[in-house]
């Protein structure tokens, strides 16, 4: 078992769902009251990790991190390397990856507010915002947990996009699925049998969470 | 409708009956293909190839992967497929030697020919890329060399490891990493040879890297896989390897 590469995922994934949370709820606040023609295109848009082979995205990623692109010169000025083979450069990657497992929940639990609340908070004085923070936000809490907990778990098993902008450096960028990839390539059976294992139950836990929050939506959590 | 169906089947069938399957090393990939077309030509039968770093290709061997043939960067994974009775060790060939490269893009400030690998104590070299030594012979070329040439502690913390060496390729290929330890057969091919510069590691900074062929216990095709491996021996075949960058080796089997 390599602990290592275990919690360098696990603090991956933290960033990662937690930077989701604030990409992620302006975003689906936007998908779920927006009425503009096209937005059926951002929704596709921000859908597409979920189709797209990791190879497309991780090949895009590394390109666009590079040394010849814009951005990447100008992150190589800003911090004297390039984003490629860094933890930032993975939590750029995770963070498209994933980005559909947080924005999906959050967009579809705020959408599953009754619309009276909505006009009963605006009719009390409440602006937009102010109606979001206190009557949209606690009622999806639910939604919230899912989107985090998906993109967290999600993140936890990235294996595309890290093998192809990794480059495997312990410690940085070797995470749990690449190194599980490493002990079955020298056939190392027990040692990667360990690792599945952990990530097995983790994720198995994660999504025990899930879905027994969206057991009942509105009325289960220890936070009521 | 049933009859055209049952024509397919009998089509596709026979093409995959036919078809040999190559099982190669990654360091293969711009010379395999040349090899198969001109072989199909030449013979009728077709070639068909699976790149892969020689130690992962070991393992899906050993887990059953339906290879006819396999091409190994380095002699220890034939041995080992001999030794667990996956191989048979009377067709193993040593076909080349492989040659490690210093490898950096046209655009780089290094002067690799004043200070060879020297060089990659150069501050502007912040990756190199490497192929992974544990599953790669190229990595363990590279790591070898780099410990030969004593600055493996200095420079340790800057490598990169790609999935295999055309991997390690690609991202000093792509300028991701300003320099890699490559393949020379890498450095030639089309893809790069017009986009850097190159420095020939000394062949006594590593382990020799032994390229070396043999047909799996496991094929159906034992025949046609052995017809194969003897046109590799053919004039024509060693010129390719070559021209491709690979040596020959001195003593053949």
């Amino acid at each position: 078992m390599n602990w290592e590469a275990f919690w360098l995922t696990v603090r991956l994934a933290t960033i990662v769902s937690t930077l989701l949370l604030a990409i992620g709820i302006p975003i689906a606040y936007w998908l779920t009251y927006s009425r503009w023609r096209w937005k059926f295109l951002v929704e596709a848009a921000v859908a597409l990790p979920i189709v797209l082979p990791p190879t497309v995205l991780g090949f895009y990623v590394l390109v666009a991190l590079g040394s010849r692109s814009p951005l990447g010169r100008w992150w190589e000025s800003l911090t004297g390397h390039t984003l490629a083979f860094t933890f930032e450069g993975l939590v750029i990657g995770s963070l498209l990856y994933s980005l559909p497992f947080a924005v999906q929940p959050f967009a579809s639990s705020f959408g599953a507010v009754d619309s009276k609340l909505l006009r009963a908070s605006a009719s009390l004085g409440h602006s937009p915002v102010q109606t979001f923070r206190r009557i949209v936000l606690p009622l999806s809490k639910a939604g919230l947990v899912t989107g985090f907990a998906l993109s967290f778990a999600h993140t936890l098993g990235e294996f595309g996009v890290v093998l192809m902008v990794g480059g495997n450096i312990p410690g940085v960028t070797r995470t749990i699925s690449i190194d599980i990839y490493d002990q079955v390539q020298t056939a190392n059976y027990s040692s990667a049998n360990q690792t599945a294992l952990v990530l097995l139950i983790v994720s198995f836990a994660l999504l025990s969470v899930v879905f027994g929050l969206n057991r009942r939506p509105w009325a289960v959590g220890p936070w009521r | 409708m049933r009859n055209l169906l049952a024509l397919l089947f009998l089509f596709t069938g026979l093409a995959v009956a036919q078809d040999i399957v190559v099982a190669a090393a990654a360091d293969m990939n711009a010379a395999l293909p040349q090899l198969a077309t001109a072989y199909t030509k030449k013979t009728g039968q077709t070639v068909k190839l699976s790149f892969g770093s020689s130690g992962n290709l070991t393992n899906q061997i050993r887990n059953g992967a339906p290879f006819d043939l396999f091409f190994s960067a380095d002699e220890q994974y034939p041995q080992q497929l001999i030794a667990e009775g996956l191989a048979s060790k009377d067709t193993l060939y040593r076909y080349a030697v492989g040659r490690l490269v210093l490898w950096v893009p046209s655009d780089s400030p290094l002067d690799l020919s004043k200070a060879g690998i020297q060089s990659l104590l150069d501050p502007t070299v912040k990756k190199i890329s490497i192929a992974n030594p544990a599953t790669a012979p190229y990595g363990r070329a590279a790591e070898a060399a780099l410990r030969h040439s004593g600055i493996y502690d200095q420079i340790s913390s800057r490598l990169v490891l790609g999935e295999n060496v055309s991997q390690a390729a690609q991202f000093v290929e792509s300028g991701n990493a300003q320099a890699g330890l490559i393949a020379l057969s890498h450095a030639l091919a089309p893809a790069m040879k017009d986009k850097g510069r190159y420095w020939t590691v000394p062949l006594d900074a590593y382990p020799t890297l032994n390229q070396a062929a043999v047909v799996l216990s496991r094929s159906k095709q034992q025949d046609a896989a052995r017809r194969f491996l003897d046109y590799l021996r053919s004039p024509g075949a060693t010129s390719l390897l070559t021209s491709c960058g690979f040596s020959l080796p001195a003593e053949k089997h």
